[in-house]
């Protein structure tokens, strides 16, 4: 096949994994919006907050439970799923997560295809400039997600993920977009395979992290109140913090790792490991900003909530870095020329 | 005694406090959040280490605000005194939380775990069930396993276990913060120690690696610039390629690949071995690397006087300015007559005049142009020292097209040789070069701070991911099995640092090995199941 129609293919499959997305997040919306009780009788509300406490009170309690968990339920409940829940979920709410799940698949599954079609078309990793930075960290989002949905109740998450994923493709069709070009001097290395891509995966985990730990921050605010909300459906604040910083526990060594790796090819291509360039300076930031999220939650004294809002701080960090740093700042990750 | 020494006890405590202050998770917090703070501006304000031009820019072009950033350091803050003193005291603290943290730890790997509580089961995870075999039995068995899940197993008494597992978390914290310092001390070494260099060689041209022949040179503070070993290298070639095929969309003329082929000899005069030096690949030579960090054209340019007597010929080096690799410099030639001659302007590639003056429309030399006005009078009026890319017009003045006050503008093709006026001679542009831009680095703190980064992600991986847990494990008789056999009544429980979801399933999972039969029994942690089969 020629670059010519790789190109295109490569497109028209991105479109349609925007296309396909836009519809998972309607449906993940769907979802939170037709969990709320039907009628806002306080009797409801009092049900849903004691489904919500007993899923709770099931996640927290050891394993190991077997038969006597939930005497009627049938054996292939019995897991992860909160079978609960799932039975005071109207529907339709139910159906409209179902269809979010299936088109979320689609969409990564588009996404993906958009990605490896555009590597064929440039001979290379499609790791070279902005809108080829943006699509493969959109992909991993959605690989990382769509993976991790597998194995946990993640439907309350789609909508916070598909959001933003759109938006940085939005972004990346309209403002980043270039066409397929061979890379200049400086980048024709493996390094920029295997520190790119490490920093691609990296920043994909912040980014569900960052936004599990912005709903950690919204959840710890309204628990417990009276307010009718979805965030009723959603896990308990505790529950949310902890995933976030699982997903930061894996983020955190995959970012040591690209600076290590990016020190290590700036000695090759510039002739020293760390010139305080712009964009080595905000992976630094970065980095220290996330080591102070770590630090924070062992501190004695520092509350969970404040670690979360450094971890956020961390991503907006990463905004900066990749949104600001990238088009604007001089530096020699931005030269053209030699 | 009192009058004496409370006051000194005053200041220690003081200092005593000072220190439990500066050592405390809190203070390293802050720091390091001051850390992230303070590297910012570096990426804000232009830094006079990577760009001098730019910042003597920003400064001119912005009076009031630079004089003061520039006192505070704003343009040098990675050598700044605040940015020192913020990583300097968190290394303080850092040394003074690790080290007795270290001690610590190296006495817990070789302390026994702790005795096994009354009631394990009462622990956050724990198992009760009632099994065959008597309680010595039993209690091997859960040695065992234990052992096989490699916890640390030991006995306090007869009638328990207790195991220990996850020291390698504390280990990885440890060398974590160890290797920290590492990199600290590796990237101060390559300051003190390194050096670097850079030259611009055009073909040709031989370099010998000895402080004169540096166009600039930085040494570290403890470095012997008269003793650096004097391996040569001659470019022979340098080879440039650029997007040359227009049905790339705004990527022509765009550089794709850069080589210059060398000859490199360890000694002078010894044998040369062919290299190449490529932007992703540094030439590694016995004293420093080299790396190929800019080129450029130097065209080759011959001056004649009236006679006809060459007064200057060589290859003279223009610095590129835009991507099409429009470039100035300078010619001097200061045994002309009757004065010096001093020529400055562009060397175009792809030359073409437009309507804002020449310019070059592609990078490679298609259709090179000189574009040059012409100086006489003294050259180095001071002998001060000065660039060789331009001239210093303060003793010289310009020569005029004859009969007007219009300056002399030169526009000479390759090949071409343009008459100068009023009987000063000829200039030739015989042809074109290229100049490898070179620069010549030793670090020889890179392999301490490389090493040391690797080990701080081993220990970073280590700590974050490794479970520190205790088990324990109590056995008392139970009553015997219908057919007289003994039976044992174990609990077991499960006591795990910070919040660890996993803890129930590694008791599960080992009651399962050990009991395979009976894991489906009762749980515990539900109290009326414990309380059914405690007696
Ligand atoms: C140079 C800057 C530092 C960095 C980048 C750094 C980074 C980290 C990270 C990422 C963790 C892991 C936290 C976790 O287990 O989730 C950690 C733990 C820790 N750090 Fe640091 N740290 C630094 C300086 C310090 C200093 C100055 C101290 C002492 C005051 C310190 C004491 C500790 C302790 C005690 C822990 C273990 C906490 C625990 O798991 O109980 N660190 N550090």
């Amino acid at each position: 096949m020629s670059d010519l129609a790789l190109a295109q293919l490569s497109m028209a499959s991105l479109y349609s994994a925007m296309g396909v997305l836009t519809l998972a997040m309607l449906a993940y919306a769907a979802h939170l919006a037709w969990l709320l009780p039907a009628r806002s009788e306080a009797k409801d509300l009092k049900a849903a907050q004691a489904a919500h406490a007993a899923e709770r009170q099931r996640e927290l309690a050891p394993v190991g439970g077997g038969p006597t968990a939930g005497g009627e339920h049938p054996a292939y409940e019995v897991g992860d799923a909160s079978t609960e829940a799932h039975d005071e979920e109207p529907l339709r709410a139910r159906k409209a997560a179902g269809i979010a799940g299936a088109l979320s698949i689609l969409g990564t599954l588009l996404l993906t295809a958009a990605v490896v079609l555009r590597g064929l078309e440039v001979h290379r990793m499609p790791l070279g400039n902005m809108f080829e930075f943006a699509i493969t960290g959109a992909m991993f989002v959605m690989l990382a997600y769509t993976g991790w949905s597998l194995r946990r109740d993640l439907r309350w998450l789609g909508v916070f993920i598909t959001g933003p994923v759109l938006i940085t493709l939005g972004m990346a069709v309209t403002v980043w977009y270039v066409d397929a070009a061979e890379l200049m001097p400086s980048l024709k290395s493996y390094w920029l395979v295997i520190h790119v891509t490490i920093a691609t995966i990296a920043m994909a985990l912040f980014g569900i992290g960052a936004a599990i730990n912005g709903l950690y921050l919204w959840q710890d605010r309204v628990e417990g109140g009276t307010t009718r909300s979805f965030m009723n459906r959603l896990p308990a604040a505790r529950q949310l913090e902890k995933l976030a910083y699982g997903l930061h526990v894996i983020a955190f060594p995959l970012w040591t790792f690209t600076v290590i790796a990016g020190a290590i090819w700036a000695r090759q291509a510039w002739g020293s490991y760390w010139n305080w360039d712009p964009k080595e300076v905000w992976s630094f930031v970065i980095w220290v900003v996330y080591a102070a999220y770590l630090h924070a939650r062992v501190t004695s004294g520092w509350r969970r909530q404040n670690a979360a809002m450094i971890a956020l701080a961390g991503f907006a960090c990463i905004i900066v870095n990749y949104g600001i740093v990238n088009v604007f700042f001089v530096g020699q990750h931005s030269y053209s020329g030699l | 005694m009192s009058e004496v020494t409370q006051p000194q006890l005053g200041l220690l405590g003081w200092l005593r406090w000072m220190w439990r202050q500066l050592t405390s998770m809190r203070t390293a917090l802050l720091l390091l959040l001051l850390l992230a703070i303070a590297a910012v501006p570096g990426s804000t304000f232009p830094q006079r280490s990577i760009n001098a031009t730019r910042t003597a820019q920003w400064i001119a072009d912005h009076p009031t605000a630079g004089k003061v950033l520039d006192r505070l350091g704003f343009f040098e803050v990675y050598a700044s005194p605040w940015f020192a003193a913020i990583y300097l005291l968190l290394f303080v603290s850092l040394v003074g939380c690790v080290l007795p943290r270290a001690k610590v730890h190296w006495k817990a790997l070789r302390t026994r775990p702790p005795r096994a509580p009354k009631h394990p089961d009462r622990l956050g995870a724990a198992h009760v069930v009632t099994v065959d075999g008597s309680p010595d039995q039993v209690l091997e068995q859960w040695r065992a396993a234990l052992r096989r899940s490699r916890f640390r197993v030991d006995s306090h008494d007869e009638s328990s276990v207790s195991a220990e597992k996850g020291y390698l978390k504390e280990t990885g914290n440890l060398l974590f913060h160890l290797a920290l310092i590492g990199i600290i001390v590796g990237v101060g070494w390559g300051h003190v120690f390194g050096w670097k260099g850079d030259v611009i060689l055009p073909e040709g041209k031989t370099f010998a690696n000895t402080i004169s022949r540096y166009d600039t040179f930085a040494p570290g503070p403890s470095v012997d610039v008269n003793d650096l070993t004097p391996w040569t290298v001659t470019l022979t070639r340098l080879d440039a390629v650029f997007e040359d095929d227009p049905a790339v969309k705004g990527q022509l003329g765009m550089p794709r690949d850069f080589t210059a082929h060398v000859d490199y000899a360890r000694d002078p005069g010894g044998a040369a071995t062919l290299e190449t030096i490529k932007v992703n690949h540094p030439l590694e030579t016995t004293d420093g690397t080299v790396f190929l960090l800019g080129n450029g054209y130097a065209p080759h340019i011959t001056v004649r006087d009236a006679t006809g007597t060459v007064i200057y010929s060589d290859a003279t080096p223009f610095l590129a300015q835009d991507n099409n690799y429009k470039s100035v410099g300078a010619v001097k030639v200061p045994g002309a007559t009757p004065k010096d001659l001093g020529f400055a302007g562009l060397f175009l590639p792809t030359g073409t005049i437009t309507s804002h003056g020449p310019t070059s429309i592609f990078p490679q030399p298609l259709d090179p142009y000189l574009a040059l006005t012409v100086f006489e009078g003294e050259l180095f009026p001071d002998g001060a020292p000065q660039s060789v890319y331009s001239l210093d017009t303060s003793h010289l003045t310009q020569l005029t097209q004859e009969g007007t006050s219009d300056p002399l503008r030169l526009w000479i093709k390759k090949g071409q040789t343009m008459e100068l006026p009023g009987g000063r001679g000829s200039i030739t542009f015989d042809g074109v070069d290229r100049w490898a831009g070179l620069s010549i680095r030793t670090d020889p703190g890179k392999s301490l701070t490389l090493a040391a980064a690797l080990l701080a992600l081993a220990g970073l991986i280590a700590m974050l991911t490794v479970r520190r847990r205790r088990v324990f494990v109590r056995v008392s008789e139970a009553q015997p099995g219908p057919d007289g056999s003994p039976r044992t009544l174990v609990r077991v429980g499960g006591l795990a640092k910070d919040d660890d979801e996993g803890m129930g399933e590694v008791l599960t999972d080992l009651a399962e090995r050990v009991h395979p039969r009976t894991s489906t029994g009762p749980s515990a942690a539900r109290p009326k199941d414990r309380r059914t089969t405690d007696e």
